[in-house]
């Protein structure tokens, strides 16, 4: 605010009366208090996982507060060791990388071929992608797990990772299939007159010039199959061989008091960690996709 | 047609890419996701129980019993709930919080953001970043009658009548409570999806429409919502179809359908049905009026945009 000599300059140059000024003010802080709500309603839960996660579970039921008596790591211990969150990670991680980076790869050739070539056909398989996108997983799974078990894949981590790789699949075409769409041509024809072929021309041409449209579809396929449920609880049923997500249902449908809560704690914990470690590292491409979906 | 495709001559090496660029995702797309689409179809007009080999098919017998089944009417009218009201309050909050952050900052002429808009939305968006299974157990513990969060809060409040109050155990509140967990995990994802299309309108507009007198709410209303109606349209069929499978918060939630099967759904049941009870012909018949209630709700989307005055840009991605 300015002092009440200065009040007619004021007036010329600001084109709001003063009343608007003082409206802003309250409207910037009635957002702020309402996203701070949210914010804390997003993250006390978290914070609550996190202090419960090194309570032993006497603890947890006598107050919901209150500290732990001692912090110390006896609930990651037991919920890596015996409660197999170890092994579920480690199958998670194979999984979840194969998967990926199978995906990626086919996804992009796929799209990279339905975007920049004409031949019979073409339309009809862009549409059976999009049927491929709409469908529910749900209407498949019965048939899914009797193909499985027919090439003798079923409860096992090759055939979660190429069940992976074909549910992953219509959603990286589309995405990469508009990307490759909005590469100009001219380096193409470029490289076909120097002499490449077409494979040269794909993995040393095209696809370091779709590296940014590759890591936005590479994130939210991260997310995607590290989350993932239905298929592996469906077609993955050997205890050995559960990801994290199983483990976690696991602890779930057990019944409620033979739960040890500080280790349901840890293995939520050690679940979350890495998934918003990825995130935190790539919030900024993350939102950057976000919004490049919503421009095209 | 794509500007720079022409057609090529029949090289080793164009043949050669084309069998693995081409051949080799779609074989494996046909082989996972049609096949076992285009079989469930099949089975379910069937009554194959899966661990024989014969079956009989029994044309349309499987739909006529399901319309006999009243656990799986409940459960598709708990499905038809959850996609009406889920997308709807996630969209309503996600839009109200994007305004907020792109228009409600305080300052002289200019429409701004509100201060700290980067914190805000990297908080929001956390849930979207933890798996379902997880935000499910999260939740589960805080709703907890005896040791959870909530009702300590609640009785911390000196609301006594909420000490041991079973939020997933009465029929009355175990649905509500189930979809705001389902919110609680989109909201931020939605929020920023409608920042960024917010943020592709011109800020000329919005000056224009402040020039003109309207109020902040004005604003929001018949400027920002008819230009981004199409991310909207997406999103709500997006949340609709989560919506309408949403088994992973369910089993996390409450395994065994809920209260009186309050919060059982569709997925749930066939799960049970085919996994369970090894009824798979049944259970694909389950499956098939899962994607037809799916169809039947991006249609009716597209529909209410259309008429409503959206351009229908089915294209997007």
């Amino acid at each position: 605010m300015t002092t009440i000599t200065r009040t007619d300059e004021l007036v010329r140059s600001v084109p709001q009366p003063t009343s608007s000024e003082r409206g802003d003010r309250a409207v910037a802080g009635v957002s702020h208090t309402v996203l701070i709500i949210w914010s804390i309603v997003v993250i006390a839960p978290l914070l609550w996982t996190l202090l419960s996660s090194f309570k032993t579970s006497r603890e947890i039921f006598a107050s919901p507060f209150a500290l732990p008596a001692s912090w110390n790591f006896d609930n990651y211990v037991s919920a890596w060791t015996s409660a197999g969150i170890g092994n579920f990670f480690l199958n998670t991680v194979i999984v979840v990388t194969c998967a990926l980076v199978i995906v990626m790869l086919l996804g992009a050739m796929c799209a990279y071929v339905l975007a920049r070539f004409d031949f019979p056909g073409r339309r009809a398989i862009y549409y059976l992608m999009l049927a491929g996108l709409t469908f529910p997983v749900f209407l498949a799974i019965v048939p899914l797990f009797f193909v499985l078990r027919n090439v003798g894949l079923l409860n096992t981590l090759p055939g979660l990772i190429i069940t992976y790789v074909a549910f992953a699949l219509p959603f990286t075409v589309f995405f990469m299939y508009s990307f490759f769409r909005g590469l100009p041509d001219e380096i193409a024809e470029a490289a076909a007159i120097d002499g490449a072929g077409e494979w040269r021309t794909f993995f040393q041409v095209m696809l370091p010039m779709a590296r940014p449209g590759m890591a936005s579809v590479a994130i939210f396929n991260f997310l995607g199959l590290w989350n993932q449920f239905l298929l592996p609880v469906a077609l993955n049923t050997n205890q050995d061989n559960w990801v994290l997500s199983q483990g976690m249902a696991g602890f779930a449908s057990s019944a409620g008091y033979a739960v040890d809560f500080g280790s349901l704690f840890a293995a939520v914990v050690i679940t979350v960690v890495p998934v918003l470690i990825v995130y935190i590292i790539f919030q900024r491409q993350l939102q950057g996709s976000v919004s490049q979906g919503t421009m095209k | 047609m794509p500007r720079g495709s022409r057609r090529r001559k029949l090289t080793l090496d164009y043949v050669s890419f084309m069998i693995v660029f081409l051949g080799l995702p779609l074989a494996l797309f046909l082989v996972f996701v049609i096949w076992p689409f285009i079989q469930a179809v099949f089975y379910s007009l069937t009554d194959w129980t899966g661990y024989t080999a014969e079956f009989n098919v029994i044309g349309l017998g499987n739909f006529t019993k399901l319309l006999d089944d009243p656990i799986f009417m409940k459960a598709v009218g708990n499905s038809i709930v959850l996609a009406i009201v889920v997308p709807l309050v996630t969209i309503v909050i996600a839009l109200a919080f994007a305004t907020l952050i792109t228009v409600g900052g305080s300052g002289k002429g200019q429409v701004q953001g509100i201060r700290n808009s980067s914190f805000y939305r990297v908080v929001s968006f956390f849930p979207y970043a933890i798996p379902a299974i997880v935000i499910g157990l999260i939740w589960r513990q805080i709703f907890d009658p005896s040791a959870g969060l909530l009702n300590g809060i609640l009785t911390g409040l000196g609301m006594e009548q909420f000490s041991s109050f079973p939020w997933l155990g009465r029929v009355g509140t175990a649905m509500p409570v189930t979809m705001f967990v389902i919110v609680w995990g989109f909201v931020g994802f939605y929020m920023l999806l409608f920042i960024a299309a917010i943020k592709g309108i011109p800020a000329e507009t919005y000056e224009a429409a402040r020039i003109d007198g309207a109020g902040r709410f004005r604003t929001a209303w018949s400027i920002t919502i008819p230009l981004i109606r199409d991310s909207v349209q997406t999103a709500y069929i997006y949340l609709g179809i989560m919506a309408l499978d949403a088994f992973v918060y369910m089993q996390a939630l409450n395994p065994n359908g809920g209260p009186d099967n309050s919060t059982l759904v569709m997925s749930q049941q066939l799960f049970r049905t085919a996994f369970t009870r090894g009824q798979f012909g049944y259970a694909s018949a389950m499956g098939v009026v899962l994607a037809v209630v799916t169809l039947l709700f991006a249609a009716i989307v597209f529909t209410v945009n259309r008429i409503t005055g959206g351009r229908d840009d089915g294209g997007r991605a």
